[in-house]
C-alpha cells in the first residue's frame, strides 16, 4: 500500500470548502448557494428527496457541469474553471450513480488505466521498452492488485481479467470504487454506492466506506439514501432539498430536525 | 430422410451443453412462403442488377475452369446458390423447435433459386423484345448475347430458370450433408476459385522456382484453370479436408491456450516464419508480383496508421488520405529537383526525418481544433480537412511550391545509405523497403497499445466523459493517436513519391481515406493482423483507388464490390475479418453475457 497521509487530526483543516456555490439549467436552480466544508479525514453524508441537487454537486465540484456562481476550493485553491481531469490530477475522484465503467475493458485494466494522472511513461518509454517504461508498468500492475485485494477475494483471481460488464451488480459498484481509489485522491466522492445492493452487501460496503477512510485516510463525500448507512458512516450530515441546503450536523442532529422531516415526508399539501 | 440427423447442423460457437434437441425435419412442403419470396427476390434483383452493371460482359474474359466457367457467369451463380442456402438457416432460440434439415430445406432451396433464376428469364426476355437502350445505359448486345446464350431468348430464359432452380437446390442440399462433407465441398470451392483468383502469382511464383510444367498443366495458355486440373485439384482438396478432419482448428484452439512464456514462444516462431516467408519469396517473384505485394504493403502501412486513430482511440478519421498527401509532397519538394523553391535537394533518406516531424506537426495543427469535437461531427469535419489539404496542393496560389495540378514528376529514387536505389522500375526493392516500414509500424501499434496509452485509448473509446473524469487527458490522449497515425502515414506517402516518381493532387482524393477506412472496418479495427488481412484481400485481391489488383478485371465495379462487402460485413461479422477481442465483446457483448448466464459460468475473454 501507498503510503497515504495517515490521518493527521491535530486540527481538522478544510479539504474541500464550496462557498456560495449555484448551478442552474436554463431556470432551474439545481443547486443555490451552497456553502460547505469538508474536512480532512471526515465523511460527510449528502442526503436529500430525489432532484435535490446531489448528484449535480459532485458533477460540479468535478467540473462535469458549469457553475454559475461561487467557487470551489480544494486544499485552499480554487478548482473552477479546471477541465475534469486536472480536477482528478489535483485529488478529486468519484463515483457514479449508474455506474459507469468502461465494460469492454477487464477489471484490471479499468484499475490500471485509472492511474494514467499518476504515471508518466511516455510513448519513447513504451517504444524503446525501457527499463524505466517496464518499471511503471510493474508498478502499475502492482498498485492495481493491491487495490483490488481490498476488496478482498471479489475482484482478484480469475476476475481480475474478465471484462467489467461480465460483473455482478455489486462487484461492479466495488470496481467503481476501485478505480476511484486508483486515481490516488485525498478526497473520494461517492454517489449512492449501495444502490442496488442486498442488505449483507450493504453492510460489508459500509464498514469498507470507514475503512478508506481510516486505512487509506481518504476524505470522503458520499450521497446516499439508505439512512442506516447514513447513521453508521457519517460524521456529519448535509441536507439538501431544492438545490438548497436545509441542514447540516450530526445524523441525529438532523433526523430530528423538522424541515428535514418536511423534506423527507413532505406537508399535508406540497407548496409549489 | 426421416430419420433425425445431428450432424448436419452448422456447428454454433460456444458449448453445445444446453442445446435444444433436434425435431424431425418439416414436411417438404410447409414452408414459410414470406421468407422463400424474400430471399429469392433478393437474389433475383441482385442478379438483375449485377447483370444491368455490365459485369457479367466485363467478367466474361476472365476464366475460371477454361471451357466451362468464367468469372461472369460466377457472379451470377453464386447468388441463386447464397439464397438457397440461407433460406435453410435456422434461427436457435429457447423453447423454439429445431428441425433436423431435410426434403424441406431442400424444395426450399429450389424454390428460392427458380424464383432467382426467373428475374435473369424475365429480363433476357425483356432485353429481346424491347428496346431498352435508353434506360439502361449498359445494355449491350454481349450482354444479350451472354444472357440468351447465343441463342434464342426463350432459350435463354428457360435456361436461367433451370440454372437457378439447380443452384437453389445445390444450396438447400448443402444444408444436408454432414460436417465432413461440408468441410470438403468448401474446401474444394475455395480452393479452385482461390487458385483461378491467385493464377498470375501462382505462375509467377512457379516460374521462379522452376516449376512451370506444374502450372502448365495446372492452367490454360489463356488463362483459368484446366478443366480436368480442376478435377484433380478438387480431389485433392476433397481428401485433404476428409483426413485433416479440422486440424486446423484443433491447432488454432491449441494456440489459443497456451499460456505465458510457451505462448510467446508460439507466437515468436510464428513471426519469424511469416518474416522469412515474406522475406525470400519476392526474391522468385516476378515484376508483376512484386508490385502487387508493394501496392498492398504500402496500404497497409496506411491502414495501420489509420487503425491507430480508429481502432484504437475511437476517432472518426474520414480525411485521413491528408497525411499521405502531406508526406508525399513533403518528400518530392524535398528530393526533386524540379520544386523551384527548396533548392538543395536532400537525400531521400534526410527528407524522411523532415517527412515524419512536419505531418506530425500538420496533425497537431489539424487536430487541435477539431479533436474537442465528438463523433459524426469529428468525422465530417476531418473530410473537410482532408479536402481542404488537397485543393491547397492544387491551388494556384501555393502552385510556386507544390507544382498546382502538376505536381511534381521526376522525382529521384530513394537511396537507402547509398547501398541501393529504390525506385518503381524495381518493385521488389520498394516491397522490401515497404516491408521494413510496414515491421516499424506493426512494432510502434503493437508496443503501444500495451502501454499505458493504449489503455487510456481503449478508456477513451469507451467512455470519453468517464476517462476525463478518471484523470485522463482525453484532448491530448486523442491528439497523441491523431499525430502518431499521421507521422505512419507520412511514411507511405513519402515510399509512394519515390516509388512512382511523381505526384498529383488527383492521386489524394478523399476515395483513399474511404478505402483505408473500408480497408480497417473490413479486415476488423484495432487488430494488427486483421488490418493486414484486410489489406490483403480489399487491395490485393480487388485493387485499390488507382492500382489494379489480381481480379484487375474488376477494376471498374470496384467500389461497387467494395460496397456491397462492407454491407455484408456489417451484417454477417461488424467486428471484421480478424476481429480484435474487445471490438468483439463491445459488438457483442449483451449476447456473450446472456449465453454464460444460460450456461451458469462466467464468460471466458
Ligand atoms: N445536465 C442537466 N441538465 C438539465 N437539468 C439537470 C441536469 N442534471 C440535473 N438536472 C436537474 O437538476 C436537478 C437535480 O438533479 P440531481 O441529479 O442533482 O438530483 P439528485 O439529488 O442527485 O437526485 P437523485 O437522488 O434522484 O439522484 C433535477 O431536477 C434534474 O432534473
Ligand atoms: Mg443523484
Amino acid at each position: 500500500m501507498t503510503t497515504q497521509t495517515t490521518l493527521t487530526e491535530a486540527m481538522p483543516t478544510a479539504i474541500l470548502e464550496t462557498r456560495n456555490l449555484s448551478v442552474s439549467f436554463g431556470g432551474l436552480h439545481a443547486l443555490e448557494e451552497l456553502d460547505m466544508q469538508v474536512s480532512q479525514g471526515e465523511i460527510v453524508s449528502v442526503i436529500g428527496p430525489n432532484g435535490a441537487g446531489k448528484t449535480t454537486l459532485f458533477n460540479a465540484i468535478t467540473a462535469t457541469v458549469d457553475i454559475s456562481a461561487g467557487d470551489i476550493l480544494f486544499e485552499g485553491q480554487s478548482v473552477r474553471g479546471l477541465d475534469p481531469n486536472k480536477v482528478t490530477t489535483r485529488g478529486i475522484a468519484r463515483t457514479f450513480q449508474n455506474v459507469r465503467l468502461f465494460a469492454n475493458m477487464s477489471v484490471l485494466e479499468n484499475v490500471m488505466v485509472s492511474q494514467h494522472c499518476r504515471t508518466k511513461q511516455h510513448a519513447f518509454g513504451a517504444l524503446l521498452y525501457t527499463k524505466a517504461f517496464r518499471r511503471e508498468e510493474a508498478e502499475i500492475r502492482q498498485r492495481a492488485t493491491e487495490i483490488l485485494s481490498f476488496f478482498g477475494t471479489r475482484l482478484i483471481g480469475y476476475r481480475m481479467d474478465q471484462p467489467a460488464f461480465s460483473l455482478s451488480y455489486a462487484n461492479r459498484r466495488r470496481l467503481e470504487i476501485a478505480r476511484a481509489m486508483a486515481t490516488q485522491p485525498k478526497l473520494i466522492l461517492l454517489d449512492e454506492p449501495v444502490a442496488g445492493m442486498n442488505p449483507v452487501e450493504t453492510a460489508e460496503l459500509t464498514g469498507m466506506i470507514r475503512r478508506l477512510r481510516d486505512e487509506w485516510g481518504f476524505a470522503i463525500i458520499v450521497i446516499e439514501h439508505d439512512m442506516g448507512v447514513v447513521r453508521e458512516v457519517s460524521d456529519r450530515v448535509v441536507v439538501l432539498d431544492h438545490g438548497v441546503k436545509i441542514a447540516e450536523g450530526s445524523y441525529e442532529q438532523v433526523s430530528k430536525n423538522s424541515q428535514v422531516i418536511e423534506a423527507y415526508l413532505g406537508k399535508g399539501v406540497p407548496e409549489k | 430422410m426421416s430419420a433425425p440427423r445431428v450432424d448436419g447442423l452448422p456447428q454454433q460457437h460456444g458449448s453445445p451443453t444446453q442445446q435444444m434437441p433436434l425435431v424431425a425435419p418439416r414436411s417438404a412442403f410447409a414452408h414459410d412462403w414470406t421468407r422463400i419470396a424474400r430471399m429469392g427476390s433478393i437474389a433475383a434483383f441482385g442478379q438483375v442488377f449485377i447483370a444491368l452493371s455490365n459485369m457479367p460482359v466485363r467478367l466474361d474474359e476472365r476464366l475460371i475452369i477454361k471451357p466451362v466457367l468464367s468469372l461472369g457467369y460466377l457472379v451470377l451463380l453464386i447468388l441463386p446458390f447464397a439464397a438457397g442456402y440461407r433460406q435453410g438457416h435456422q434461427i436457435r432460440r429457447e423453447g423454439v423447435p429445431t428441425y433436423s434439415p431435410g426434403l424441406n430445406e431442400v424444395v426450399g432451396g429450389f424454390l428460392c433459386g427458380a424464383l432467382a433464376g426467373a428475374g435473369l428469364s424475365l429480363l433476357t426476355i425483356l432485353l429481346t423484345h424491347f428496346d431498352l437502350r435508353d434506360p439502361l445505359v449498359n445494355w449491350s448486345p454481349m450482354l444479350l448475347n451472354l444472357l440468351s446464350f447465343d441463342n434464342s431468348s426463350w432459350f435463354g430464359g428457360v435456361i436461367w430458370l433451370a440454372i437457378g432452380a439447380a443452384m437453389g437446390t445445390a444450396g438447400g442440399l448443402l444444408r444436408l450433408v454432414g460436417p465432413t462433407s461440408r468441410r470438403a465441398t468448401i474446401t474444394i470451392v475455395l480452393a479452385v476459385t482461390g487458385a483461378a483468383v491467385l493464377e498470375s502469382v501462382v505462375v509467377d511464383l512457379a516460374e521462379g522456382l522452376g516449376l512451370e510444367p506444374l502450372t502448365d498443366r495446372l492452367y490454360h495458355r489463356r488463362g483459368g484453370i484446366n478443366w480436368n486440373s480442376a478435377l484433380g485439384l478438387a480431389g485433392l482438396c476433397g481428401l485433404l479436408a476428409v483426413t485433416g478432419q479440422g486440424r486446423l482448428r484443433q491447432a488454432k484452439s491449441f494456440h489459443a491456450q497456451l499460456q505465458g512464456k510457451q505462448r510467446t514462444q508460439a507466437n515468436g516462431g510464428l513471426i519469424i516464419l511469416t518474416a522469412t516467408l515474406l522475406i525470400v519469396l519476392p526474391l522468385f517473384l516476378g515484376k508483376l508480383t512484386n508490385e502487387l505485394l508493394a501496392n498492398v504493403g504500402l496500404f497497409v502501412l496506411l491502414a495501420l496508421g489509420l487503425n491507430i486513430v480508429v481502432g484504437l482511440a475511437g476517432i472518426l478519421d474520414l480525411g485521413y488520405v491528408a497525411f499521405f498527401a502531406v508526406g508525399s509532397y513533403t518528400a518530392a519538394v524535398l528530393t526533386s529537383a524540379t520544386s523551384s523553391r527548396i533548392t538543395p535537394e536532400i537525400p531521400w533518406l534526410a527528407a524522411l526525418i523532415v517527412v515524419v516531424i512536419l505531418t506530425g506537426l500538420v496533425g497537431l495543427f489539424i487536430g487541435a481544433p477539431v479533436i474537442r469535437m465528438r463523433g459524426d461531427y469529428l468525422a465530417i469535419v476531418t473530410l473537410g480537412f482532408g479536402e481542404i489539404i488537397r485543393l491547397l496542393f492544387l491551388s494556384d496560389w501555393l502552385s510556386g511550391w507544390f507544382g498546382g495540378a502538376q505536381g511534381f514528376t521526376k522525382i529521384p529514387a530513394a537511396g537507402i545509405f547509398g547501398l541501393t536505389e529504390v525506385d518503381g522500375t524495381d518493385p521488389r526493392r520498394v516491397f522490401y523497403l515497404v516491408l521494413a516500414f510496414c515491421a516499424l509500424a506493426i512494432y510502434v501499434s503493437w508496443r503501444l497499445e500495451r502501454s499505458r496509452l493504449g489503455r487510456a485509448w481503449m478508456a477513451v473509446r469507451e467512455d470519453e466523459t468517464v476517462a476525463e473524469a478518471m484523470g485522463i487527458n482525453t484532448v491530448n490522449i486523442k491528439l497523441l493517436a491523431f499525430v502518431v497515425g499521421a507521422m505512419l502515414g507520412s511514411l507511405s506517402g513519402a515510399i509512394f513519391a519515390a516509388k512512382v516518381g511523381s505526384v498529383f493532387p488527383s492521386s489524394f482524393q478523399i476515395l483513399v481515406s474511404i478505402v483505408i477506412l473500408v480497408v480497417v472496418i473490413f479486415g476488423g479495427m484495432g487488430n494488427i493482423v486483421g488490418v493486414i488481412a484486410g489489406a490483403a484481400v480489399l487491395i490485393g485481391v480487388l485493387g485499390g483507388p488507382k492500382q489494379p489488383g489480381l481480379l484487375a478485371e474488376f477494376a471498374e465495379f470496384k467500389l461497387l464490390i467494395y460496397g456491397a462487402l462492407l454491407i455484408w460485413m456489417m451484417l454477417a461479422k461488424p467486428e471484421g475479418l480478424i476481429p480484435n477481442v474487445r471490438r468483439t465483446r463491445e459488438l457483442h457483448h449483451h449476447e456473450m453475457a446472456q449465453d454464460a448466464w444460460l450456461q451458469g459460468q462466467p464468460p471466458r475473454r
